[in-house]
């Protein structure tokens, strides 16, 4: 396998630990008003995220350096082509990552449900746009090959909300919701637990149905099909294995499952796209690939080596943090549920 | 405005607020984990007090200092996507690297230590903040690595075809004078941004009569905080300006208003220039410091303005190569004059409060309480400077600022997010502030007896 080819396997890579592990902090953020009904519930949803959801996002850190690093035409028309949905998400990921740490600060009603409502919409924008965003990329975008010999986004805003993108960010809206759904059901007890259940087999259903639709249409818009097809089948499969593992209250299969199917839904993606990395829209038109956007071999090469020696050490820590809180929150556990840490003066 | 212009604006805007945040973080990162090694060293409950009150006044600075870095990462590719096209093959592998190895171990062991206090053992909790601690310095050295080549571009070559720089050496890039140069600069600013912000609630605290056990330490520990680091700053800053001589001449001429080469050159105290900026109309010096701080020596030869406009543009063609000469000079003396006053204050304060005496006075206490807000300034005032004084390049002799720009973003659509990350930034900074300060005036808090058995966690959401 060229470097080229590896590189475009490790972008994968990267974008499969960010939507298992952000993905679900998306659905159990949308999913708060829903699931958790008085303030000791929203405490313990919450703080199922605490300690995890910062090293989720750094996911997506490492995969737009690695972009960068990589591919960097791809980084430059990508970022500067995708202007307006990035900078919503990244207003989101700001909002939301301070909603997180302030929002127990004061107990008052007033202070908690702003920081709440702000995570529900900072957790819904993220999980519709990437989902548009990489619906886009698959399907092809207005690229120009422009004068200066680099190629460039030239489709506007607008273009971005087409119907198959759209179809696409509706997918991962549901699979992130129904995904953080089956997080939840492992990781509390109660009432929660019952209620994210329950959620989880609806939304489940939903993001069946949503799948399908999607897949067949990125199917219809290749030529070569075959490894989508056989990436769709592992999507479905693991997913109705992750309905049928929820509908029995196997928790923790259930989330395995749907962390497969979100993984099978980034290959199927990144394999229909293989060896482009942002095609052109218009069939023939100028585009990026492994190679016209691509570092050099000496970059690559040492990022080979970055990535290599860093990626196991980083999984084995990050995996022992989601071991080290990996028992059940009850809302019972925590205690004054009502009172904000800088209520009252010691 | 051009989109140029606005897209300038926007990183000027959000790098500074970002790096008001940065020092904080790094700097009590470690005063915090220092507090909790003194706690799981003597087990004396003061420390674990404060431990967990100045954990809470980082984490709050920290959340803001995280969200608004994501903006950092982003914006390359979004405003200025033909500076990513020119230095990705260079400029990406530090950033990435910074994820993989600073990041990851950040966040990781951020997390493990806000909410594992009842599930870590104490010596792995521990171990936690200092792994953390770790992350934020390793993530200063990736990207003061990646700025380094903005300054001085080493082991690359162009490649004419591409349009690009490329990498031939990362060792050359990771291992670059500036950025070495750079590191030992900016992170002992770190700890005296922290420091003073130590000193600065402690002081608050004894005059208010709380937790003076916790207080006392935090202002002595702050006030020597700011001189030591106050002394490495000031070696590093002399090294850092013998490099940017040499590697960055105009730079040096810039922040001196030096206009014409000359020897025996005094440090300018007061430099009042001609509209224009093209020349020197009245100036107050101290004699051949200048020449000293650039060279090593005081004979030195300190190159003019003038001298090397001329001699860029013969090297790299018709152009304006001069900063703005007044912009640079002052905010190189509000970075070296901030920094030297808060040193200044620090050593008259640990004079005041020798031998445990605290001098109760307004003026003492306000004064601990502006000391904070002085290395925040030089610390701005620094990037500033260092930022604005290599114009019109972007990568120093390669590439300039213009070039860089997206060319498919419309000035319009920078201006628009612009404005609403002004907005929010605004925002967040008023909540931010107003936290810092309630969380101050709560104080630490009683530690309470922990029950093996019980269920209560100790830290939610």
């Amino acid at each position: 396998m060229s470097l080229n080819s590896f590189w475009f396997v490790i972008i994968a890579v990267l974008w499969i630990g960010y939507f298992i592990l952000e993905g679900f902090d998306f659905g159990v953020g949308i999913l708060l008003p829903v699931v958790a009904k008085n303030q000791a519930e929203r405490r313990a949803v919450l703080t199922t995220l605490g300690p995890l959801w910062d090293g989720n996002e750094v996911w997506l850190l490492v995969a737009g350096g690695a972009t960068f690093a990589a591919f960097p035409e791809w980084y430059a028309t990508l970022f500067s082509g995708f202007y307006l949905p990035l900078f919503l998400i990244l207003l989101s990921l700001i909002v939301r990552g301070v909603a997180f740490e302030y929002r127990s600060k004061y107990g008052s009603d007033k202070w908690r449900s702003r920081w709440d409502l702000a995570i529900t919409i900072a957790s819904f924008l993220p999980a519709l746009l990437w989902g548009v965003a990489f619906a886009n990329i698959v399907r092809g975008v207005p690229l120009t090959k422009e004068p200066a010999g680099y190629i460039q986004y030239s489709g506007g805003f607008w273009n971005l909300l087409n119907p198959y993108a759209l179809l696409g960010g509706l997918t991962t809206l549901a699979l992130f919701v129904s995904h953080g759904a089956f997080f939840l059901a492992l990781k509390t007890d109660g009432e929660i637990r019952i209620r994210a259940n329950k959620l989880g087999q609806r939304v489940g259903l939903v993001t069946a149905l949503l799948a399908v639709l999607f897949l067949g249409w990125t199917l219809l818009g290749l030529t070569s099909k075959g490894g989508v097809i056989a990436g769709s089948v592992v999507v479905v499969v693991a997913w109705l294995t992750a309905l049928a593992a929820n509908a029995k209250g196997r928790e923790g299969y259930a989330f395995l499952f749907s962390a497969i199917a979100t993984a099978a839904v980034v290959i199927t993606l990144f394999t229909g796209l293989y060896p482009n990395v942002m095609p052109n829209l218009t069939a023939g038109g100028p585009g990026l690939n492994i190679f016209n956007a691509s570092s050099t071999h000496y970059t690559l090469g040492v990022m080979t080596w970055v990535a290599v020696v860093m990626t196991p050490i980083v999984l084995l820590y990050q995996g022992w943090s989601y071991w080290v809180f990996r028992k059940r929150i009850n809302p019972n556990q925590i205690s004054t549920p009502e009172v904000g840490v800088l209520d009252t003066v010691h | 405005m051009s989109a140029l212009d606005l897209a300038r604006w926007q990183f000027g805007i959000t790098t500074v607020y970002h790096f008001i945040f940065v020092p904080i973080t790094i700097g009590s990162g470690f005063l915090v984990a220092g507090l909790q090694t003194a706690w799981y060293r003597t087990n004396k409950d003061k420390y674990l007090r404060a431990t967990k009150f100045f954990g809470k006044l980082f984490l709050i600075n920290f959340a803001i200092g995280v969200v608004t870095g994501i903006v950092q990462e982003f914006q390359f590719g979004m405003n200025w996507s033909s500076y990513s096209r020119f230095v990705g093959d260079i400029f990406g592998a530090p950033l990435a690297m910074e994820g993989l190895l600073a990041f990851f171990l950040e966040s990781t062991f951020l997390g493990m230590w806000i909410f594992g206090w009842d599930r870590l053992p104490k010596k792995f909790h521990l171990a936690s903040i200092w792994l953390a601690a770790t992350g934020t310095l390793l993530s200063a050295y990736f990207i003061l690595a990646a700025n380094a080549f903005m300054q001085h571009p080493v082991g690359y070559v162009l490649n004419g075809t591409r349009g690009r720089a490329e990498l031939t050496s990362i060792f050359k890039v990771l291992g670059n004078s500036t950025a070495v140069a750079a590191f030992f600069h900016t992170i002992p600013s770190a700890f005296l941004t922290a420091g003073a912000l130590f000193a600065a609630v402690g002081a608050w605290m004894l005059f208010h009569n709380k937790d003076a056990e916790v207080a006392k330490p935090a202002l002595k520990i702050g006030l020597i905080t700011v001189l030591i680091s106050f002394v490495l700053v000031a070696v590093s800053g002399d090294t850092t300006a013998r490099l940017m001589t040499t590697q960055q001449p105009m730079k040096m001429a810039a922040a001196e208003a030096v206009y014409n080469t000359k020897t025996n050159v005094p440090f300018s105290l007061l430099t009042i220039g001609t509209l224009n900026g093209s020349k020197s109309v009245f100036q107050i010096g101290l004699p051949s410091v200048l020449s000293f701080m650039a060279t090593g020596n005081v004979n030195g030869t300190v190159e003019g303005v003038n001298n090397l406009e001329k001699s860029y543009e013969q090297k790299y063609g018709p152009g304006n190569y001069t900063p703005n000469i007044p912009f640079a000079y002052w905010s190189f003396r509000l970075m070296i004059g901030f920094g030297a006053l808060a040193a200044l204050i620090s050593f008259l304060a640990l004079l005041f409060i020798r031998q445990g005496r605290f001098p109760r006075k307004r003026w003492f206490v306000r004064s601990m309480i502006v000391l904070p807000f002085l290395p925040i300034l030089a610390n701005s005032f620094g990037w500033i400077f260092t930022e604005s004084a290599r114009q019109p390049w972007v990568v120093f002799g390669l590439f300039k600022t213009s070039a860089g720009v997206s060319p498919g973003v419309s000035a319009a659509s920078v201006l628009f997010t612009m404005v609403v990350f002004t907005l929010l930034y605004g925002v967040l900074a008023v909540i931010e502030f107003g936290l810092i300060l309630r969380t101050i005036k709560v104080g630490p808090e009683k530690t309470k007896e922990v029950d093996a058995n019980s269920q209560t966690l100790t830290m939610a959401y």
